[in-house]
């Protein structure tokens, strides 16, 4: 009896680990926007953040101007935004409310916190000398989640719901972080790039917390197909498209395993298709064919998979 | 500086501080503490009580505020002997409860005998005709009751109410003490109190006692109306303190008169519901045809005896503010014995005398409708205007069996922290109590406090506050 899961909670748990993944990853790619604006380009560098997420739209509704002061606003503080920091936030809390009976008072009381802390942010904490160490305080409390998850979380049924939606949200974030910069591979994949390229790339790197085990792996020289390769097909960094995929894998196998649950079967298949291809196409393939469709593709199958998973376990 | 109960005074009232021997010591502690001191931890203890989310959620137009439970850290101090005292008026009072229960929805042997009127019972909006006949596992109807007490100004205990349906506020006793244990770790050394963090073990011991009968390891849940509900915190805290999946309508469903929950491997049988919801939201099929938040069909696996519910359904009809002027008769028509705990004096409108005598002495007397709860809707005499005495009057005279009244009870103050001040307010006692096969009550219970000055009005949702509640040993 006590091995059975309610669908609705497995479902809160898939959502707190996307929702917190999705929180670090968006103040990841604020920050290493941040990094990249230096170069003086006008507003054209945080009107990619706006294009990255396809919300031009939605933004220019409630703004006249794309710059950093508007951009982080909506990304960070506006709470009519669904997609802000803040409101993700508040949406990992409200499945962490649902879901006290089955997590600990730690995990609780932290996201509680994180959560007032954000809802009471001041545009002065987003001001220029200042965002570096909001971002750095945000990653550290999504950290802080993960840590706090990984001790005292018990690993039953819920906790494969919770790293699924956990790796799950990761290969989706990483795809869009890299798909942030596909532009700059557009000419010429081979080309020795310039040093802007390379310190944007390097700095992408860095956003990731990658640098060093990039360099671990490519000891000379950063080459943006190197730097695409690794956060896509890497077997071993904990961001790497390929790495969070198998995650899913076996988690999905062990769960079905376990704990006897038939479906997600259709899940299984793509997600397998999907790794076949990473472990079969080259970098120098995924650019020669355009990275940007590449990445679009991995998108909608990561979309796919999480539409099975719901199917066939949330009673959706 | 300036100590605690330096310049406390309590006037005429009864004080649980003072006029208590056994709280001598604790008294001695707190009088050594300065106020400042007593603010400073009483911030950081309030602090915590919102990051840790123990919150309820209180709606407007616009938005849904968290807010804490005001909480003042002078606890309220009960002696062993009182507490027996207490412990066996609340058992006997829900014996005799149950038994009356399980007679009106039987028998009616006490309408027969002409000790209840019977249209009190039959006419009642809670009486509940589909539960005649269904016979109940120990005869149990209330499971969880929640009986309030007051104090008079000569010290006695009296009980103002039965909250025989969905009694909260128990998750406040249990977190209070938690709080205190971590913010007082000085005042508590050396004094043995009686426990309150057990309740869970005794709640999933009764829930699992009163499953349908050959269930070996019966499947429990609390079903709560979900996360806007204004008690979801408590909801919580019990379905973890239980180690039960908290459910709402929506996870449950009936399938072959059996209730069975939506898990990630297909439908779970569930046994026992710990349901949080009114009863005429339970099931659309049976009761408010509009309710999202009850399980269609749950009243056909009930009757059919597949399933458990606690509280048992209709169980209104015992905590009717009219029948409670019946329940000293009650007690001795059921139970033969004396009631050990003493009702506030109650006039019941309905009766004509009891009626001339309210509209006679209505400035001396609290009015209360009998359907309400939460402090809704009385009139205390004595503090009324006059404008407000005759809109009560013209109430009273347009519908008498809606009201009944008592005498204005000279309820018992405690020292309490209000503005950097320790001055006396007004107390209640919910004593909280859990039948399976048998009644066990948690020592002591939630001390409601009236923060504002004066106030009699303990009820969270009309600015009252609680207290830790200390039972000595």
């Amino acid at each position: 009896m006590n091995e059975t899961l309610l669908a609705r909670y497995a479902e809160c748990l898939f959502w707190l680990a996307r929702y917190v993944e999705r929180v670090e990853n968006l103040a990841r790619i604020l920050d290493v926007n941040e990094t990249f604006s230096r170069d003086s380009r006008g507003d054209q560098n945080w009107r990619s953040v706006v294009q990255l997420f396809a919300d031009q739209e939605r933004f220019s509704r409630r703004y006249d101007t794309i710059d950093a002061d508007t951009v982080l606003d909506f990304y960070v503080r506006d709470v009519t935004n669904h997609t802000s920091i803040v409101s993700a936030m508040r949406a990992a809390r409200e499945n962490a409310r649902t879901l006290r009976p089955m997590i600990s008072t730690e995990m609780w009381t932290q996201l509680n916190v994180f959560y007032n802390r954000l809802s009471g942010l001041t545009a002065d904490e987003l001001a220029p000398g200042r965002r570096a160490r909001l971002f750095g305080e945000i990653k550290e409390a999504c950290q802080t989640h993960a840590g706090i998850t990984e001790g005292t979380l018990y690993q039953d049924q819920g906790w494969h719901f919770y790293q699924m939606g956990r790796f799950l949200e990761r290969a989706d974030q990483t795809t869009r972080l890299l798909d942030m910069k596909y532009h700059l591979l557009l000419p010429k994949p081979s080309d020795v790039s310039s040093y802007l390229d390379v310190s944007q790339w390097n700095a992408l790197l860095r956003s990731v917390a990658g640098y060093h085990a990039y360099r671990r792996v490519h000891p000379r020289g950063i080459s943006p197909a190197r730097v695409a390769g690794f956060l896509l097909l890497d077997k071993r960094f904990p961001r790497s498209v390929h790495l969070c995929i198998r995650q899913v894998e076996v988690l999905l196998s062990e769960l079905k395993a376990r704990y006897a649950l038939r479906g997600g079967q259709g899940a299984a298949e793509e997600l397998d298709g999907l790794r076949g291809l990473l472990d079969s196409l080259g970098i120098a393939r995924i650019l020669a064919e355009g990275l940007h469709e590449f990445l679009d593709s991995v998108q909608l199958r990561l979309i796919t998979v999480s539409g099975d998973l719901s199917a066939s376990f949330f009673g959706q | 500086m300036r100590l605690v109960l330096q310049t406390y005074s309590p006037g005429a009232f009864y004080c649980e501080m003072l006029s208590s021997r056994a709280a001598g010591p604790i008294r001695d502690r707190l009088s050594a503490l300065t106020i400042e001191a007593l603010e400073q931890r009483a911030a950081a203890a309030e602090a915590e009580l919102y990051n840790l989310g123990i919150t309820f959620t209180v709606y407007s137009e616009k938005d849904a505020i968290d807010r804490i439970l005001p909480f003042d850290v002078l606890p309220r101090v009960i002696s062993a002997e009182e507490w027996r005292h207490i412990e066996a008026g609340v058992t006997q009072r829900i014996t005799a409860i149950n038994r009356l229960l399980h007679d009106i929805y039987h028998e009616q042997h006490i309408l027969k005998d002409g000790v209840l009127p019977a249209d009190l019972i039959l006419g009642n909006a809670n009486y509940r005709p589909a539960m005649q006949g269904i016979d109940l596992p120990y005869g149990c109807y209330v499971h969880i009751c929640g009986t309030d007490l007051v104090r008079d100004e000569h010290g006695t205990f009296r009980v103002l109410e039965d909250n025989a349906r969905t009694p909260s506020g128990v998750s406040y006793v249990i977190e209070n003490r938690r709080l205190m244990l971590r913010a007082f770790p000085d005042l508590l050394d050396g004094i043995a109190l009686r426990e309150v963090d057990d309740y869970g073990l005794h709640l999933a011991a009764a829930m699992q006692e009163i499953a349908p009968a050959g269930m070996d390891n019966p499947s429990v849940v609390l079903l709560s109306p979900g996360t806007y509900n204004s008690a979801f915190f408590e909801h919580v805290f019990l379905a973890r303190e239980m180690g039960v999946p908290l459910v709402e309508g929506r996870d449950l469903e009936v399938r072959d008169d059996r209730v069975w929950m939506r898990t990630t491997g297909g439908l779970a049988a569930v046994d026992v519901i710990y349901r949080r919801i009114s009863d005429e939201f339970l099931d659309p099929e049976c009761f408010r045809a509009d309710s999202m938040l009850g399980v269609p069909g749950l009243m056909r696996a009930y009757r059919m005896g597949n399933v458990t519910l606690a509280n048992a359904v209709g169980t209104g009809v015992a905590d009717d503010k009219a029948v409670y002027a019946y329940m000293p008769r009650i007690i001795r028509y059921y139970l033969q014995q004396e009631p050990i705990l003493a009702n506030v004096e109650t006039h019941i409108c309905r009766e004509p005398e009891a009626l001339a005598f309210t509209l006679d002495h209505l400035a001396d007397l609290v009015v209360k409708p009998v359907g309400e709860s939460g402090g809704y809707g009385i009139t205390i005499g004595p503090r009324a205007s006059r404008q407000e005495l005759e809109e009560c009057r013209a109430k009273l005279l347009a519908d008498p069996a809606n009201y009944i009244s008592q005498p204005c009870v000279r309820l018992s103050v405690s020292p309490t922290l209000v503005d950097g001040q320790i001055v006396p307010r007004h107390v209640d006692l919910r004593p909280f109590a859990i039948t399976g096969k048998r009644t066990w009550v948690l020592p002591g219970g939630l001390t409601r406090v009236a923060l504002r000055e004066g106030s009699l009005i303990v009820n969270s949702s009309q600015g009252g506050g609680s207290k830790d509640t200390w039972v000595l040993e």
